[in-house]
């Protein structure tokens, strides 16, 4: 084809100027991510157990919201499951950790493909429903599998949960410790969190977002809708089971309680106030769930209603979360200096 | 002229009403083919049939020969027929480029080799040559959503040419957009039929930009074909002039 050469650009507008594009913000988040892990890796140090053990449950609670935030946050596909999937991930490793005596490595690789599986198949209802109906054929499965970790005792203990939970070894190094445990969390959070980074930035992110934007159009342009639900459901799903795999050792001991509806809500909850479809949002809608309430403690008796008044606040004031609103900021900080250029939204 | 494109007796109806009775044409390689028809006369449903959105509810359609009547909208891309909306369908969060690279990524490869291959699918070249060509330069980097109706309209176009596809079938391109954009528009769609060979079926209200970009023009009503001809013969067509005007 004959070249056409472009005429000259007329001057620019703010918005043409904009650092936009995809790859140059995850090249910010990856930079975050690298350096949130190297700050995480020291910040237990004299902080006690109890920090310690804040710290590394606000991480594993960012896993299962990062695979809420690629089905809910990017794919845009409702789910109300990721509980349950967090639940499978825990008991599938405390199961065959404690019954089978499998090592923890395998048990991690068995949570996350058995959440996978059941994520492709609970993706399967998104390819007919929509929206909220969607969300309660998940609703429904939630339900379905607490039902499964409360009564069926001969496998999952009941009530009375399963106990003595290893925690990994790494190289012969036990991780029994708070503070080692807690590092072992950073590199494994930080290792599914890269490979995040790469799926959002490789063309399949490009696909989940045309999903969640406009389905009928990415399917005029060849997007496969059918594998690409299945996907953002399955793979999302994957990360509730390794975020549950993480939280077995953790706890040391499981009980249908953490996995119940009710936190499905939560984990929901985290992606809307972190920022849905931002990269870095899981981090932050964890950290307002899981560190907010104990720094509320001073509170006393208050501190669950004070959370709930914040968070009602909060997303009022800033419905794309807390990213979101510092995104907004941010533009009009540049707009204020002259800079001029608007970040593109997500 | 060989036909790229054969619809054969198609028909497609709602329950009672029938948007489209039995349309029968062929579009042939190189060729820019215009529909025309009053409002509600079942062009853009033409359109949902032959791309897939919609099942036909009788007829065929031929692509190179071969029978995609049904096919899904994604198998109908890949065997290389892409089309524009008659409202706007950019992805608004998405930069120009990566509307683009959106555009053609799903021909690259398979789904696995996209996964583990390049950011961009190898196609950063590809879409900047298409914004060049487009005259979008100036607005590679920003927000598709930012750009202005007509901008967007472009870049719709833009959009529909990524894959290289054997016929792209634009419903309504014009409409909405302003004289400048129009002529620009125009000037675009010739310069890839001419330059690339692309093949066009488009619909569109706009007479003037109809009638000076087609070398064929189907006129339909009522979900029927009323008549094919150059554009000077559908002008000078008074069963055509009562259609739109009355008697």
């Amino acid at each position: 084809m004959t070249e056409v050469v472009a005429p000259s650009p007329p001057p620019s507008p703010p918005v043409a100027r904009a650092a936009s594009g995809l790859s140059r913000r995850l090249d910010g988040v990856l930079l975050t991510l690298i350096a949130g892990a190297v700050l995480l890796w020291f910040l237990p140090v004299g902080m006690g157990r109890y920090g310690t053990y804040v710290l590394t449950l606000w991480l594993v609670t960012s896993i299962a919201v990062m695979g809420l935030n690629l089905t809910l946050g990017i794919a845009g596909l409702k789910s109300l499951a990721q509980a349950a999937f967090m639940g499978i991930g825990a008991y599938t490793t405390a199961i065959l950790g404690t019954k089978f005596g499998v090592d923890w490595y395998s048990c991690f690789l068995m949570s996350g493909l058995l959440s996978f599986a059941l994520g492709l198949l609970l993706g399967f209802p998104a390819l007919r429903v929509k929206a909220h109906y969607l969300a309660f054929v998940t609703l429904a499965f939630a339900t379905l599998v607490w039902l499964v970790f409360r009564n069926e005792q001969w496998l999952t203990g009941g009530t009375f949960g399963i106990a003595n939970i290893a925690r990994p070894t790494l190289f012969g190094i036990r991780t029994d410790g708070a503070l080692a445990f807690h590092r072992f969390v950073v590199v494994v959070t930080l290792v599914l969190a890269l490979a995040l980074w790469w799926l959002i930035r490789s063309p399949w992110g490009r696909a989940f977002l045309a999903l969640r934007e406009n389905p009928i159009r990415a399917a005029s342009l060849g997007v496969d809708i059918r594998a690409y639900t299945l996907l953002a459901f399955a793979i999302g799903s994957a990360y509730g089971g390794f975020a549950g795999a993480l939280y077995s050792p953790l706890v040391e001991f499981i009980d249908p309680s953490p996995f119940a509806l009710s936190a499905s809500f939560m984990l929901l909850l985290m992606v809307v106030a972190g920022g849905s479809g931002y990269q870095l949002g899981p981090f932050v809608g964890a950290l307002v769930a899981v560190a907010l309430p104990e720094w509320l403690r001073f509170t006393g008796g208050l501190y669950l209603i004070v959370f709930g008044v914040v968070v009602l606040l909060l997303l009022i004031a800033c419905p794309q979360g807390i990213l979101g609103l510092a995104e907004r900021g941010w533009n009009a900080l540049r707009a204020r200096l002259g800079a001029g250029a608007a970040e593109p939204s997500r | 002229m060989k036909p790229v494109l054969q619809v054969t007796g198609l028909r497609k109806s709602f329950g009672g009403v029938v948007a489209v009775d039995g349309v029968s044409f062929e579009v042939h390689e190189g060729e820019i083919l215009g529909i025309i028809g009053p409002n509600g006369c079942g062009k853009s449903t033409l359109f949902n049939c032959i791309l897939g959105q919609l099942v036909p509810s009788a007829g065929d359609i031929r692509l190179d020969g071969v029978d995609v009547t049904g096919s899904t909208p994604e198998a109908m891309n890949r065997r290389g027929v892409s089309r524009t909306f008659q409202l706007l369908q950019v992805f608004p969060e998405l930069s120009v480029r990566e509307n683009l690279i959106l555009a053609g990524q799903e021909h690259r490869g398979t789904m696995l080799a996209r996964l583990f291959g390049p950011g961009d699918a190898g196609l950063t070249a590809e879409a900047d040559r298409m914004i060049g060509f487009f005259r979008l330069v100036h607005l590679a980097d920003a927000r598709a959503g930012s750009l202005s109706y007509g901008q967007q309209k472009l870049l719709d176009a833009a959009m529909a040419f990524m894959a290289g596809p054997r016929l792209v079938l634009l419903d309504e391109p014009a409409g909405g957009v302003n004289l400048t954009m129009l002529a620009d528009l125009r000037e675009r769609l010739r310069a890839m039929n001419a330059e690339r060979g692309a093949t066009f079926v488009v619909i569109e209200h706009n007479m003037d930009f109809v009638m000076s970009l087609c070398s064929r023009v189907i006129v339909m009503v009522e979900g029927k074909v009323l008549m094919t001809g150059t554009p000077a013969q559908v002008r000078s067509d008074p069963a055509v002039l009562e259609a739109y005007l009355g008697n």
